[in-house]
C-alpha cells in the first residue's frame, strides 16, 4: 500500500489508517463506517486518506468524493482548533438560535462551514443536539452552552480568544 | 452464554433487589440515587453530579446507597434531574456542588432538601414524580424502562420482565402467530406515515428468499424530535428484543441499526446492549435452545435527513450516498441487498415486547378507533414544560401544550404548534381540542410524523417559519429528482422575498401552485411533503403572507427588513447622537430640530436605538 503514507512531510505511514483497514473487510459497504472513523480522528477527511481508502476498498477516488460531500458530518477541510456550533433546529430556532449565528458570523468573520484563516475558530450549522430542553443551544467541541443569549456568546467568546492567544 | 434457567433466576433475583425503584413501600434499607443521563441532562452536567456523589459517598463511608445512571425523566427543562428512590423524591436543576447537601440533608438526616424540590404549574411544590402534573395525562409504554433502569445494565432490564417476550416467542409461538398478534394490536410506524405494522411484517415474511434482514431506522433527523434517541439512551435492549422477535416473525437472521453519528450516547448504549446480549447467548446462534440464529449490528449514519427515508436508509448501510430508490419495489420484497428486507422504526420496536406479553387486545384498548397505543412526543419550544411525554393516542394539543406542558411561558398567547416537522404542518389555536391521530392531523393539513411537536408564541412570525422549514429542506434534498431539488429552492427564493419585503401577492399565488406540483412529481417522502410546511401556514395564516407581501410589514418584527426603525417626536430632544451614531447617514434634521429617519436609507442597524439617551427611537 504504497499510497498509505501520512502527508504531513513525515513520510511515515499513517498508522491511524493502518489500524482501521485492518478492523474492516475491504468491501464497499464499509466505506461510510470507514469514513465516520476518519473524520473522527482528523476532523476531516484529508486527500491522503482518500487515496488510501480508494486503493483499499478498489472504488474510485470520485465515487468517495461523491458519498464525502453527500453526507453533512464529513468535511474536506480542517475545522478550527475551536469548532463552535449553533443548533439550528426547530426548538433553538423558535427560541432564537438564528441570532446567536449571526452574531457569530459577525464576530469571526466568517460564514458557517468556514474557518477563520488563522485556524483558530470555525462555524458549524447543526440540526438538534438533542438538548431541546436547555433551547438554544451552541456547543464549543462539543460541550454544550444551554439557554444561550449573544451576551453569552460573546463572553464565551472573550474567554476563549483569551486561551488561544 | 446463559441458559433459561440462569435467566429466570437473574430475573427474578434482579427484581426484588430493584423493588424499590417501582415500589415507594419496598422492604428495604437500600437507596438508589438516579441521575438523568440523557443528552439533555449530560449537556448540564449530570456525569458530574454522579462522580461528586460517589465520592462523597466514600468519603463518608456510607453503603447501602447506590448512584445509577438512568436514561430521560422526560422533564429535561428541569434538568439535571436526580430522584432518591423508594420514597421518590424529585430534585429537579440538581448541580455539581448540591451532592453534598442532598447526601447530609437527605440521606443521612432524612430529611427532604426543599430547596430543590421541583416546581409545578401554579408554584406548586411537589416531592415525587408522579405529583407533577406533567406526568399525570401521560402513559408510558414506548418508555416504559427510561428513567427506571441503568441503560448499561442487561440485568436491569431482565429484571423488569426483559426479553421474556422473546422467550414466549421462540418457545410458544409460530411465526404466523407473532404476525397475527402484531396486526390485531392495530400497531401503526411511528416513523411518521404510520402504515400498519403488521402488514409490513405479513409482507415481508410471505416475499420469496433465501435471506432476509431486518432493520431498525435510528435516523431521527427531524431537527426537534429526540424521541427516538431517548428510548435508544434509555432502554436500548428493548430494541434488541424487538428486532429479534421481528426477525424471528418474518424469518431473518440478520439486523441492522442504523443510528445517527451525531448521537453519540445512544451509540454507545447500543454497543454496549449488544455486547451483553451476545455474552448472554440472547443474539447470536441457536438462541434460548431454538434453532433461531440472529446476529445484530450497528450502521452510522453521517448526517443526512433523507436517510430517514427507508430506501434512502437502505442505499446508506449498503455505503453509498443516501439516495432513495424508486417504489415499487418495496423493501419488504428488495431491500438490503435486493434481499426481503422488514424496516421499522425505533419507537414502533419500542412497543413489541409489550404487545406480546400484555397481548394485542390490551394494547388496542388504548387510542383511538384507527390509531391504536400511544405516542411520544418532543414538546419543545415555547412552552413551559420542555421534554419528552407519552400520551395515549386521541389525547388533544390542549392537554398535551397546557395540561402537561404547563402552558405558553412569560404570559403570552399561543400562535401554533408545528407536529412532523420539516414534513408537518402548523397547526392553529382553533384545532386545540382536536383529538390527535394520524387521521385527524393529516385532515387539518399536518401529520404525524416522528413526533416532533414545538409550540409558538406571538411573537413567531409564520412567514419566516415556513422559511427555515424549506432552508431544511433545501440544504437535505439529496438532488435526485428535479420537483425536489429545484422546487424547494424556488420556494425559498419567494420566502426570502417575502420576508425582505420584495414580494408580490402573485408570488403567493405561484408558491402555492408550486407546492402542490412538488408534491405531486417528487419521488420519495422528504419531497412529497417538503411544502406541507409552507401550505399549512397559508392556510391559517394567509393573511401574515398578505402583509408581506402587500403592506411590507411583519407584525411579529422577526423580518428584520421589515421592521421600521422610528423616532418618537414626543419623546425626541432633537440632541443629535442618533444621527451621529448612524453609519449610512439615513437621519435627517438639523440643530434643535426633531430627527426623522429616511427610511429608503435605513440598513436597520438599530445603532441609532443604542444611542438615544431619550430612548426615543425604537
Amino acid at each position: 500500500m504504497s499510497e498509505n503514507k501520512c502527508k504531513c512531510g513525515c513520510n511515515k505511514k499513517d498508522e491511524f489508517l493502518e489500524k482501521v483497514f485492518s478492523e474492516y473487510k475491504p468491501i464497499k459497504d464499509n466505506l461510510i463506517q470507514i469514513l465516520n472513523e476518519v473524520q473522527d480522528h482528523y476532523g476531516y477527511i484529508p486527500v491522503h486518506a482518500q487515496t488510501a481508502i480508494s486503493e483499499f476498498l478498489n472504488m474510485p477516488m470520485a465515487e468517495i468524493y461523491g458519498v464525502i460531500t453527500f453526507y453533512s458530518r464529513f468535511t474536506l477541510k480542517p475545522k478550527g482548533k475551536y469548532n463552535i456550533a449553533v443548533c439550528l433546529g426547530t426548538a433553538c430556532f423558535v427560541k432564537g438560535s438564528q441570532k446567536i449565528m449571526d452574531r457569530l458570523k459577525e464576530k469571526l468573520g466568517i460564514e458557517a462551514g468556514e474557518t477563520t484563516p488563522d485556524g483558530k475558530f470555525s462555524i458549524e450549522e447543526t440540526r438538534c443536539v438533542g438538548a431541546c430542553g436547555l433551547a438554544p443551544v451552541f456547543t464549543v467541541n462539543g460541550e454544550v452552552y444551554g439557554k444561550a443569549t449573544v451576551q453569552k456568546l460573546d463572553q464565551v467568546l472573550d474567554k476563549l480568544k483569551e486561551k488561544v492567544d | 452464554m446463559k441458559t433459561l434457567e440462569e435467566l429466570h433466576k437473574i430475573r427474578e433475583d434482579k427484581r426484588k433487589e430493584l423493588d424499590l425503584r417501582v415500589n415507594t413501600k419496598a422492604d428495604t434499607q437500600e437507596k438508589h440515587i438516579l441521575v438523568c443521563h440523557g443528552t439533555g441532562c449530560t449537556s448540564s452536567k449530570s456525569p458530574e453530579i454522579v462522580e461528586n456523589f460517589r465520592k462523597i459517598l466514600k468519603e463518608k463511608n456510607i453503603e447501602n446507597v447506590r448512584v445509577i445512571k438512568t436514561g430521560c425523566f422526560g422533564l429535561c427543562a428541569k434538568g439535571p434531574i436526580v430522584i432518591i428512590r423508594p420514597e421518590d423524591t424529585f430534585y429537579a436543576m440538581v448541580t455539581p456542588d448540591d451532592c453534598e447537601e442532598i447526601i447530609n440533608t437527605h440521606i443521612i438526616e432524612g430529611k427532604t432538601v426543599e430547596r430543590l424540590l421541583c416546581k409545578d404549574i401554579g408554584n406548586k411544590v411537589v416531592n415525587s414524580l408522579d405529583e407533577l402534573s406533567f406526568y399525570k395525562k401521560q402513559k408510558r409504554i414506548a418508555l416504559k424502562n427510561c428513567g427506571v433502569i441503568n441503560p448499561e445494565d442487561i440485568d436491569e432490564y431482565i429484571a423488569f420482565d426483559g426479553y421474556l417476550a422473546l422467550e414466549k416467542v421462540l418457545k410458544e409461538m409460530t411465526p404466523d402467530e407473532v404476525v397475527k398478534e402484531v396486526s390485531d394490536s392495530g400497531l401503526r410506524g411511528r416513523g411518521g406515515a404510520g402504515f400498519p405494522t403488521g402488514k409490513k411484517w405479513e409482507f415481508t415474511k410471505v416475499a420469496q428468499g433465501d435471506k432476509k434482514y431486518v432493520a431498525c431506522n435510528a435516523d431521527e433527523g427531524d431537527p426537534g424530535a429526540f424521541m427516538d434517541r431517548s428510548i435508544l439512551e434509555g432502554d436500548p435492549h428493548a430494541i434488541i428484543e424487538a428486532m429479534a422477535i421481528a426477525a424471528y416473525a418474518v424469518g431473518a437472521d440478520e439486523g441492522y441499526i442504523y443510528v445517527r453519528a451525531e448521537y453519540p450516547i445512544a451509540v454507545q448504549r447500543l454497543r454496549i446492549a449488544i455486547k451483553q446480549a451476545e455474552e448472554y447467548g440472547i443474539l447470536g446462534k441457536n438462541i434460548f435452545g431454538t434453532d433461531f440464529n440472529f446476529d445484530l449490528s450497528i450502521r452510522l449514519g453521517a448526517g443526512a435527513f433523507v436517510c430517514g427515508e427507508e430506501t434512502a436508509l437502505l442505499e446508506s448501510v449498503e455505503g453509498r450516498r443516501g439516495q432513495p430508490r424508486i417504489k415499487p419495489p418495496f423493501p419488504a420484497n428488495a431491500g438490503l441487498w435486493q434481499k426481503p428486507t422488514l424496516i421499522n422504526n425505533v419507537e414502533t420496536y419500542a412497543n413489541i415486547a409489550q404487545i406480546i406479553l400484555k397481548g394485542a387486545e390490551w394494547y388496542s384498548s388504548i387510542g383511538t378507533e384507527t390509531s391504536k397505543g400511544t405516542k411520544v412526543f418532543a414538546l419543545g419550544g415555547n412552552v413551559n414544560n420542555i421534554g419528552l411525554v407519552e400520551v395515549p393516542m386521541g389525547t388533544t394539543l390542549r392537554e398535551i401544550i397546557f395540561d402537561i406542558g404547563g402552558g405558553i411561558p412569560g404570559g403570552r398567547e399561543f400562535k401554533a404548534a408545528q407536529t412532523g416537522g420539516p414534513s408537518g404542518g402548523c397547526i392553529p389555536a382553533k384545532y386545540l381540542d382536536t383529538p390527535i391521530d394520524y387521521e385527524s392531523l393529516k385532515e387539518i393539513g399536518s401529520m404525524m410524523g416522528s413526533g416532533g411537536l414545538i409550540v409558538m408564541d406571538d411573537t413567531k412570525c409564520m412567514v419566516s417559519l415556513s422559511k427555515f422549514y424549506l432552508d431544511f429542506t433545501v440544504s437535505e434534498s439529496c438532488g435526485k429528482c428535479t420537483p425536489c431539488r429545484f422546487g424547494t429552492k424556488r420556494m425559498h427564493e419567494i420566502l426570502t422575498n417575502l420576508c425582505e419585503g420584495k414580494g408580490t401577492l402573485e408570488d403567493i399565488d405561484k408558491l402555492e401552485k408550486l407546492a402542490h406540483n412538488i408534491i405531486k412529481s417528487s419521488i420519495c417522502g422528504l419531497g412529497q411533503t417538503a411544502p406541507n410546511p409552507v401550505l399549512s401556514s397559508l392556510k391559517y395564516f394567509r393573511d401574515e403572507f398578505e402583509e408581506h407581501a402587500v403592506d411590507k410589514k411583519c407584525r411579529t418584527q422577526e423580518c428584520k427588513a421589515l421592521a421600521k426603525i422610528t423616532i418618537d417626536p414626543e419623546k425626541c430632544k432633537g440632541c443629535g447622537l442618533c444621527q451621529k451614531s448612524c453609519p449610512v447617514a439615513a437621519i435627517k434634521g438639523e440643530g434643535r430640530d426633531k430627527r426623522e429617519i429616511d427610511q429608503s436609507i435605513c440598513i436597520k442597524c438599530g445603532t441609532c436605538i443604542k444611542s438615544c439617551p431619550f430612548k426615543a427611537i425604537s
